[in-house]
């Protein structure tokens, strides 16, 4: 999409964390990445978001030196991807979408490892261990093998062994993907407190609060291309204006609402359950003028609100289809 | 080369330190080869004739070779394991040496497999197993046991970074290997086959070569070429299989 070069122009191109020209990659006859761009400065957070299968994982491997893409370009923290890999992993933290825990090791052992690996000295990688722990709150359950930790604490486990160099670029592929509401609030706040540090992060998610809450930027990506690529607000911006959210007393009444408001509506109107949307023509006086219309109509109404367009009705305006939440995860890892 | 050393050292301890907290592996270290030599000692053993052995001395080197082969299976599940959890592509995101992964796994299996053959010549010893062969011989013995074994690690490598899943590994593994232990020196003397199976078992299977050089270091048997054949076996297999096994685990780490 044009929109998505324009982006990339504005961005300044000498501050980016990371950044990605015209990849791609493909699985025997599939095209898992179909020349994807990415960019994303120096401590922001990019939102990497779209359905599963879209190729957010992939994008993800192949930056993080995991795989190697059959053409573009990938910087990260001003390294050369392809040509220094070596140097680049010093470099980048990596979260997977699953928590790459051993589960026979203690939370503790795990990070000592993890830094080891790292080449760092065994008294230097236990104490560095200890301070993550302290910091995401598993000191108390560092010495227990990780195999009886909670899917919450392995995520945060699996983080902290990310962050154990200190990475100045974190790669989060789906980092809430199976948490419980509260483990996912927790985590959220844990990444946005590594963001207020100076970490850039690139988040992958198919949850679109979470691109919403945690991202300055967001590459919306469907079938190993960026198909839109914006802040939110900009993105939603895109979809179009604002709309009416009228909750009626009777759903039966649906079809009368889309009668009374037609003079004001700028689409065709969408309703479920009772609840009838419209995009509306202009923003003031829409209330008072939909009340007044409903009224005359004899339309009872319980609730009426304008709202602004959410991830969701971009999705389902940019990509045909309604995000997928849940479900079908094994479709990306299909590797 | 300093990195490729301190890295697989780490890879080894952590394959190691999981050991003791793993009951089930623990059992299949000891008392499971235990069972079996107890097994074949009194069940089997006064229904086969070893001319020139007792049965338990006969025996003992053979159950300790099929024992180490299979103690390569650890690496096959824990590398599969490995793959399917994300712990390969966390090792992969690291500035690492990528062949440690490999060689600590392996390595951490010479650990075990030491254990193992320890507790096996302690079980024979007390069932009445003799060396009968000096001291250099039998320490012999033990290297060209832990080397055939670390030969088949690699093995087990690949066969983990092949398979779908460790339930595959481990009825493959076995499939391949329990009937080559069988057919071969280890269990019964090669006269007493079928004409095929004879054949086969001498000239083919690299079980009877290192079984016949273990009684040949421990028991004084006749040694043929057979301990030097254990040792080009051993390389051999080396060879093939851990340049096999590292390209797989590129491949495969790499994402198809």
């Amino acid at each position: 999409m044009a929109a998505t070069s324009q982006d990339l122009a504005r961005g300044g191109a000498g501050d980016a964390s990371i950044r990605v020209r015209g990849v791609v990659k493909r699985f025997d006859d599939v095209c898992a990445l179909d020349g994807v761009d990415l960019e994303a400065e120096t401590g922001s957070v990019l939102g990497l978001l779209g359905p599963n299968g879209a190729g957010k994982t992939t994008a993800v491997r192949v930056m993080t030196t995991l795989l190697k893409p059959d053409a573009g370009e990938i910087r990260v923290a001003g390294i050369d991807a392809l040509r220094q890999a070596a140097e680049l992993r010093e470099r980048i933290g990596l979260a997977g979408q699953y928590a790459a825990v051993d589960e026979n090791l203690t939370g503790a052992e795990n990070l000592t490892m993890v830094g080891r690996l790292y080449g760092m000295p065994r008294a230097g990688a236990r104490a560095r261990a200890a301070e993550l722990l302290e910091r995401f709150d598993l000191t108390e359950a560092g010495g227990r093998p990780a195999r009886g930790y909670s899917g919450g604490m392995r995520r945060r486990l699996d983080l902290a062994a990310a962050l154990v160099a200190r990475p100045p670029v974190l790669f989060l592929d789906e980092p809430t993907t199976g948490l419980d509401p509260r483990s996912r609030l927790a985590l959220w706040g844990t990444i946005e407190r590594l963001v207020a540090e100076g970490t850039t992060v690139l988040l992958t998610t198919q949850y679109l609060d979470e691109a919403d809450r945690l991202a300055d930027r967001i590459a919306v990506i469907d079938h190993g291309a960026v198909i839109a690529d914006g802040t939110s607000n900009e993105l939603k911006d895109r979809v179009g204006g604002e709309r009416l959210e009228i909750h009626l007393s009777d759903a039966a009444q649906a079809a009368a609402v889309g009668d009374a408001l037609a003079p004001m509506a700028a689409e065709a109107p969408f309703s479920e359950d009772g609840v009838v949307k419209l995009a509306v023509k202009q923003r003031t006086g829409a209330i008072v003028e939909a009340v007044r219309r409903l009224d005359e109509a004899g339309v009872g109404v319980d609730d009426v609100g304008l709202k602004r367009p959410t991830l969701d009705d971009v999705f389902l305006t940019l990509t045909g289809h309604a995000a997928e939440h849940a479900g079908d995860e094994a479709a990306e890892d299909n590797r | 080369m300093r990195r490729l050393v301190s890295d697989t050292l780490v890879i080894a301890e952590r394959n190691l330190v999981r050991l003791p907290r793993s009951p089930d592996l623990l059992l299949a270290f000891t008392v499971q080869p235990i069972m079996f030599v107890l097994l074949f000692v009194y069940v089997f053993g006064g229904a086969i004739s070893t001319p020139g052995y007792a049965y338990v001395d006969f025996l003992i080197p053979g159950i300790i070779v099929q024992n180490i082969a299979f103690g390569g299976f650890v690496t096959a599940l824990g590398l599969n394991e490995d793959l399917h959890k994300g712990l390969i592509d966390r090792f992969r995101s690291l500035p690492m040496a990528r062949p440690a992964v490999l060689a600590g796994r392996t390595l951490a299996d010479v650990v075990t497999n030491s254990l193992s053959i320890c507790v096996l010549v302690v079980t024979g010893l007390i069932i009445g197993f003799d060396f009968s062969a000096g001291v250099g011989d039998v320490i012999g013995g033990f290297g060209v046991l832990l080397l055939f074994g670390y030969a088949f690690s690699w093995v087990f490598a690949l066969l983990g970074l092949l398979v779908n899943s460790p339930e595959s590994a481990n009825s493959l593994g076995f499939i391949a290997v329990f009937p080559l232990t069988f057919i071969s020196s280890a269990f019964v003397p090669v006269q007493s086959m079928p004409e095929a199976l004879r054949w086969f078992a001498e000239n083919l299977n690299p079980f009877t070569v290192v079984v016949d050089a273990m009684r040949a270091l421990w028991l004084g048997a006749p040694a043929g070429n057979s301990v030097w054949g254990a040792v080009a076996w051993s390389l051999g297999i080396l060879a093939v299989f851990a340049p096999l096994a590292v390209r797989r685990y590129r491949h495969a780490a790499g994402g198809r």
